[in-house]
């Protein structure tokens, strides 16, 4: 024999799974959310998105460069964290300032933690929460989806205040004050997403369709998405507010299915995974109905993300043969 | 509805390339190498010197120690050498070499045994015992050990394992189509010698066939019954058997004893038949020789000590280019370093992977998507106890029951981040033995 046999341990099989493998589905799951976000918000959705991916791209290359990490650890982790941070940005942002934030999210949130695997927040969520923090307007200045139909958008460059529109939870919250005149959409077209709000929030048909897509290819498992979308169901009817308007306004969708199921920054454990989505729950009715913000998915999520390792510590599961 | 355990894979089988292939005796080889340690316990002592000449049976090795098992010369012939060799294992092992006089001559002390009805449990346990019968399913635990038990501990009931569980790996499934009677007899000793009142034949459900030919065999006998279980990995586990059987659980760092259950391979149990039948130890076994670097697949009836390389010529050669060879199933099997290393007593199967085929393993740092404590069917959480073995964090890895692992291979299986989870899982278990001996020894 003279070819060298090839030696390990055992199992001298594997099942085909990898990190690249799941970053593919995910961004396969996104391509709906993604293609409605365009549609209704136009190109500057798209050239958003695309640089946003390739900023992330382009800073995870430099991290992994100067932290000597070997480059084969470029995955496609980060640029599934830009597309993930683009769609939860108002389609008029400006780059320079999403660029920012993908710098927040690939180096703080991420690297300074110990990079994929490591961090402890979602570094997408991150990033917005501090784009917020730092540009409050900008971040959360919406506008009318299908532009294209309308005569203004024709003509000459529309004033921001003709093309601007505010979510469907920020008209509740300005109604509530007395502040606004604008009335809620139907919920087709909320379902549809033809409505103001963030790029890949508000196809909610394009977001199930993703996440029914996670779920048959078992990249994500039910537990995270079910509970936390029932219980925002369940809790704001109990509170008596409209329960299907809450489930199909704001980032719940996008951050049930695809923010809150991160596996870096979620439970390990299927227990686990059930307590983080129903206090997720719990977090953003109770931001929503009376925190100073109209949304509450991204912080509800990042103040569980902080709960992780304890919930992986107190969900283990019980070992074969032991009481 | 078949019964199961919680956890575990559903990996591509490849059963085809071998399930309908009858067992097939392989040729008489020039020479066997028989290690002195073909079983868990003491390696035995030779009894025989160079030069001597032995017979078909004649015991050539044998341990006064309890936990282990004699070794017999497989062909009749002249000791050519008693030298350390390589084994399967890895390592180098005291062997005894036997050149073949081509005359196959059986030893005189070769003789059948009385039926059993009239063999008491004592004398079954020395006729086991004196057989150098171990667990053929991979295990290679001493089968007497396991029918002694303490007296305290009551044996209720017994179960044959036929699931297979492994992928590639026929000759379970050939040996209960080819053999059932063998196996239903040597259950039944295996009850009698343990004073168990139960016996359960463990079928998984994709061996449709199987399972109707021990139905029908076992078919009016009261104490004896088929259980179908279903196909899934590692269905063939003991614990896991137990669990899916008789719902219980074996003590964590106990035995299936002290859940009054014996669990034994469908080939212990024909070869313990074999054995009272015809008298003759267990010097041959069917193994499993397949893959896409075999030209020609089969279950193959070998001599204890052959070689791989000779085994492989008598399934046509290797084809392709080849990466990897493993004894054993590519669950739990070993990856050998050559074709010049013996077939032993409880290697059920030789399986060549070409170069292709063989996956190298990236070793991620855990993106922890949690899917390698879903397959867990110990329940245990593979990820971390993977980072405690790679900071050489012994401490935690103890917390985190680490000495329960099967070494099942399914967290590795599915992990999406590649990690040698099972390595990192060795890794700390065999810390934490060197330092429990280190202690003992203080």
């Amino acid at each position: 024999m003279s070819e060298k046999l090839i030696l390990s341990v055992s199992p001298h099989i594997h099942s085909g799974e990898s990190i690249r493998k799941a970053m593919r589905e995910v961004f396969i799951a996104l391509v709906p959310a993604m293609a409605a976000g365009v549609f209704f918000f136009g190109i500057k959705a798209l050239i958003l998105i695309v640089s946003l991916m390739a900023a992330s791209i382009i800073t995870e290359f430099i991290m992994l460069k100067i932290l000597g990490k070997p480059v084969k650890g470029l995955d496609g982790s980060a640029g599934i964290t830009g597309l993930l941070l683009a769609l939860i940005l108002p389609p008029i942002y400006p780059i320079w300032m999403g660029i920012i934030g993908i710098v927040i999210a690939i180096v703080i949130a991420k690297h300074l933690f110990g990079g994929l695997g490591y961090n402890i927040f979602n570094p997408a969520l991150v990033a917005r929460a501090a784009l917020l923090a730092s540009w409050p307007i900008a971040t959360t200045t919406w506008i009318k989806p299908l532009q294209f139909l309308s005569k203004e958008w024709w003509g000459n460059i529309p004033s921001l205040d003709a093309i601007t529109q505010a979510t469907p939870l920020g008209i509740t919250k300005l109604a509530a004050l007395g502040q606004t005149t604008e009335s809620l959409p139907s919920y087709f077209n909320m379902f549809i997403g033809n409505r103001g709000g963030s790029i890949g929030e508000t196809c909610i048909i394009a977001l199930l369709i993703g996440g029914i897509y996670l779920l048959w290819k078992k990249v994500i498992t039910w537990h995270i998405p079910v509970c936390y979308i029932g219980t925002v169901f369940v809790l704001s009817a109990l509170l008596g507010k409209d329960p299907l308007f809450h489930v199909l306004a704001g980032g719940l969708v996008i951050g049930a299915f695809f923010m809150a199921t991160d596996y870096v920054t979620a439970p390990v454990t299927s227990k686990g995974k059930i307590i983080f989505g129903l206090s997720c729950g719990v977090l953003t009715v109770l931001i929503r109905l009376y925190g100073g913000f109209p949304e509450g998915v991204n912080y509800a999520i990042l103040l569980m993300n902080i709960g992780t390792p304890l919930l992986d510590k107190y969900t283990q599961p019980r070992v074969y043969g032991k009481k | 509805m078949a019964k199961s355990f919680k956890g575990g894979i559903h990996p591509p089988y490849h059963k085809n390339l071998t399930k309908d292939k009858e067992i097939r005796t392989a040729s008489e080889p020039k020479e066997v190498v028989l290690p002195l340690s073909q079983h868990t316990g003491t390696i035995c002592t030779p009894l025989v010197v160079v030069g001597d000449t032995v017979k078909v049976g004649q015991k050539i090795g044998d341990s006064d120690k309890l936990i282990s098992a004699p070794i017999h010369a497989s062909i009749s012939g002249k000791v050519k050498a008693i030298e350390p060799r390589l084994h399967p294992s890895g390592s180098k092992i005291l062997s005894i070499v036997i050149e073949s006089d081509g005359q196959n001559t059986v030893h005189e002390s070769i003789a059948p045994f009385p039926p059993l009805e009239k063999l008491t449990r004592e004398e079954i346990r020395k006729i086991v015992r004196n057989a150098g019968i171990v667990g053929m399913g991979g295990a290679a635990f001493p089968t007497h050990v396991k029918l002694s038990p303490p007296p305290e501990k009551k044996i209720s009931h017994i179960i044959i394992n036929g699931s297979e569980c492994e992928p590639y790996l026929t000759c379970d499934h050939r040996l209960m189509l080819e053999e059932p009677e063998k196996i239903i007899l040597g259950t039944k000793a295996i009850m009698k010698a343990a004073g168990a009142i139960n016996g359960i034949i463990a079928i998984e459900d994709n061996k449709p066939d199987v399972i109707k030919i021990m139905q029908k065999l076992i078919k009016g006998t009261l104490n004896l019954k088929v259980i179908i279980v279903k196909t899934k990995y590692p269905q063939g586990g003991e614990k896991q058997l137990i669990k899916a059987i008789l719902n219980k659980e074996v003590p964590s760092g106990g035995l299936p004893m002290d859940v009054g259950v014996v669990v034994n391979n469908v080939g212990t149990a024909a070869q313990i038949a074999k054995t009272l039948l015809t008298g003759m130890p267990l010097i041959d076994r069917i193994v499993t020789i397949t893959g896409s670097g075999v030209k020609n697949p089969s279950n193959l009836r070998v001599k204890i000590g052959t070689s791989i390389d000779f085994a492989l010529q008598e399934c046509g050669g290797l084809q392709g280019e080849t990466g990897k060879i493993m004894f054993g199933g590519p669950m739990m099997g070993l990856a050998q370093t050559s074709v010049d290393v013996p077939i032993t007593k409880y290697n059920n199967g030789v399986i060549v992977l070409s170069r292709k085929e063989v996956t190298i393993l990236r070793d991620d740092p855990c993106m922890r998507c949690g899917k390698c404590i879903e397959a867990c069917p110990i329940g245990l959480m593979p990820n971390f106890l993977g980072d405690a073995g790679q900071t050489s964090n012994w401490k935690r890895a103890k917390e985190l029951s680490v000495k329960d692992c099967i070494e099942c291979g399914c967290c590795t299986y599915v992990c999406g981040s590649e990690r040698l989870l099972v390595h990192y899982i060795k890794l700390a278990k065999n810390a934490l033995q060197n330092k429990l001996e280190k202690r003992k020894t203080k």
